[in-house]
């Protein structure tokens, strides 16, 4: 079973964890056009090794970002989305 | 050009018998790759050597070549758990499932190779009346759309499937199911060997432990493959590399809607025979078959985990069997054999992805996720059409990789039931 850390919770079960996007996408605007929409809703790079994804914790409720790698699975780290915006 | 073969009968099995086996040809032959071919197909799995067989059988293509990084059926083709059906929803599913199942039941003669196909009939077992309802608009669905479906009662499901907990006080008790009768079960393998044998025998070089790493540009357009074993050059070049699409796509430097993840599937030790037909419940999402050897083979729904790592992860393990058990109680008695995963490439309205990509010259057969073991004929039908002729089959058009952009999804996750 592997553990994964919520920034409000710490280390938990990765059962109480779901995926949630890509991170780093930008919703469009009214006056985007059809291949903005599908590019935000639907495609994405799906990479091999680094990651950075937005997750949730089931437990909790809140959404966050987690850097891991999706070959080995290892986590690299994981922080609260406001933070980001902060800076 | 064609290559000699052995054809496979009961009279070459005795004369060979009587003569010391030493008559039989190599299944197929492994070829030195060429500098140029007039079609390459990446990915030497189930859909991509059936590409390659149609794109030599149906169009007359004399020089093409299969590239696969591992070995022939290593990817999901050898993993999956066999299950063959076309219960779906919506018409243009139907079409091209059930064109595959039609294909699959001629495929042992057309490829001279027993790919041992049964038609052992599947269940999908509903436990509420919401679920028999949901039920009985599949049923309804798949008779309009000219296959082969009936509606089971609770006492039709225990009679074919007796070992199932048929206890009114079971949590998910037994209201009845979706019957196809053309369901069943092949050997996966045969699958992959009887295509490359039959690719082989028509000129195909299926070149193996050969990993294509980035595509050779033209003129904005893709004219061949780099691989580790030089560059190959070719005028079209067709992507089959299933959970690996988003990996050579970035390659070629587009996007799909593609999240890769970790499918597992577990099977038990040998028992006698138990259970004769593909049992699927909607309550547990666990589903299972028996194999020839009499291993219960069974899986369940995906990992949760986005992932390239082929292993499964151990909560989702727990699910599945814990589904198994109260699906069949006497199960709970069986030590698991073996347990293994693969990476299979998961698209938001669960079907295929078949049509030209971003980059001319290159074409897709990507996205069948849980499900693409039941459409191996018809994806590389489809795909060897597309890169022969240029342009759609009727059959893969609704399946273009445009459907994102104009929002006509074909949305089977809900429609068919499927457990994933
Ligand atoms: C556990 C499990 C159970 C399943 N059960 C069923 C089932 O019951 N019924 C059903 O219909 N489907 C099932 N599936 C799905 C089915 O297995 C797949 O959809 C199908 O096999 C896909 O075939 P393919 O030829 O596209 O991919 P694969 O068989 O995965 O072949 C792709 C090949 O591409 C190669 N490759 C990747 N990258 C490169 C590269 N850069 N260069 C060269 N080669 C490369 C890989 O090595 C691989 O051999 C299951 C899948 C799994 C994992
Ligand atoms: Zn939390």
């Amino acid at each position: 079973m592997q553990l994964i850390s919520c920034p409000f919770c710490g280390l938990r079960d990765e059962t109480e964890f779901r995926f949630g996007a890509e991170a780093g996408k930008r919703r469009g605007t009214a006056s985007s056009s059809a291949e903005e929409w599908a590019n935000y809703l639907y495609f994405q790079g799906n990479p091999k090794g680094q990651t950075r994804e937005i997750w949730v914790h089931l437990a909790c409720g809140e959404f966050f970002m987690l850097e891991r790698d999706s070959m080995t699975h290892e986590i690299h780290q994981s922080y609260c989305i406001r933070k980001e915006d902060q800076k | 050009m064609i290559r000699r073969r052995s054809h496979y009968s009961a009279f070459t099995l005795f004369k060979e018998g009587l003569l010391g086996q030493v008559g039989w040809q190599p299944t197929w032959a492994s070829p030195e790759p060429k500098p140029a071919y007039d079609a390459i197909v990446v990915g030497g799995g189930g859909h991509g050597l059936a590409t390659a067989y149609y794109l030599a059988k149906n169009h007359g293509l004399p020089n093409v070549a299969v590239i696969e990084k591992g070995w022939l059926g290593g990817g999901n083709t050898g993993r999956n758990t066999t299950v063959v059906r076309s219960n779906y929803f919506y018409p243009e599913s139907v079409a091209l499932y059930d064109f595959a199942l039609r294909l699959y039941e001629g495929l042992s003669r057309e490829l001279n190779y027993n790919i041992m196909l049964s038609q052992r009939g599947m269940v999908v077992v509903a436990h509420s009346e919401f679920e028999m309802e949901i039920s009985a608009r599949l049923v309804n669905a798949m008779q309009i759309n000219g296959v082969d479906a009936e509606l089971f009662s609770r006492e039709q499901v225990i009679e074919i499937a007796p070992a199932m907990n048929a206890r009114p006080d079971a949590r998910y008790p037994i209201f009845g199911g979706v019957w196809q009768s053309r369901a069943g079960v092949a050997r996966h393998d045969a699958v992959a060997w009887g295509y490359a044998r039959g690719a082989s025998h028509l000129g195909v070089d299926i070149i193996q432990n050969c990993e294509v790493l980035d595509f050779i540009f033209e003129a904005g357009r893709c004219c061949g493959v780099v691989t580790s074993l030089g560059e190959i050059r070719a005028g079209r070049v067709g992507l089959a590399v299933a959970g690996h699409s988003s990996v050579l796509a970035a390659k070629a430097g587009f996007q799909l809607p593609i999240q890769s993840y970790a499918l597992q599937a577990m099977v038990s030790e040998p028992v006698k025979p138990v259970l004769d037909t593909v049992v699927l419940s909607l309550g547990t999402g666990t589903y299972v078959s028996q194999s020839d050897k009499g291993e219960l083979v069974f899986g369940g729904g995906l990992d949760r985990i986005p992932s390239y790592a082929q292993r499964g992860n151990p909560p989702l393990q727990e699910q599945v069997i814990s589904g198994l058990v109260e699906m069949f109680p006497a199960f709970g008695q069986l030590k698991l054999l073996r347990q293994w995963a693969g990476i299979v490439d998961i698209v938001p309205d669960s079907s295929p992805i078949i049509g030209p990509s971003p980059l001319p010259g290159l074409y897709l057969n990507c996205g069948w996720g849980t499900g693409g073991f039941k459409a191996i004929p018809a994806g590389g039908w489809l795909l060897a059409h597309l890169m022969a002729i240029g342009s759609h089959h009727e059959i893969s058009r609704p399946f273009d990789l445009g459907r994102f952009t104009s929002g006509r999804l074909i949305d089977e996750a809900a429609g068919s039931g499927i457990a994933h």
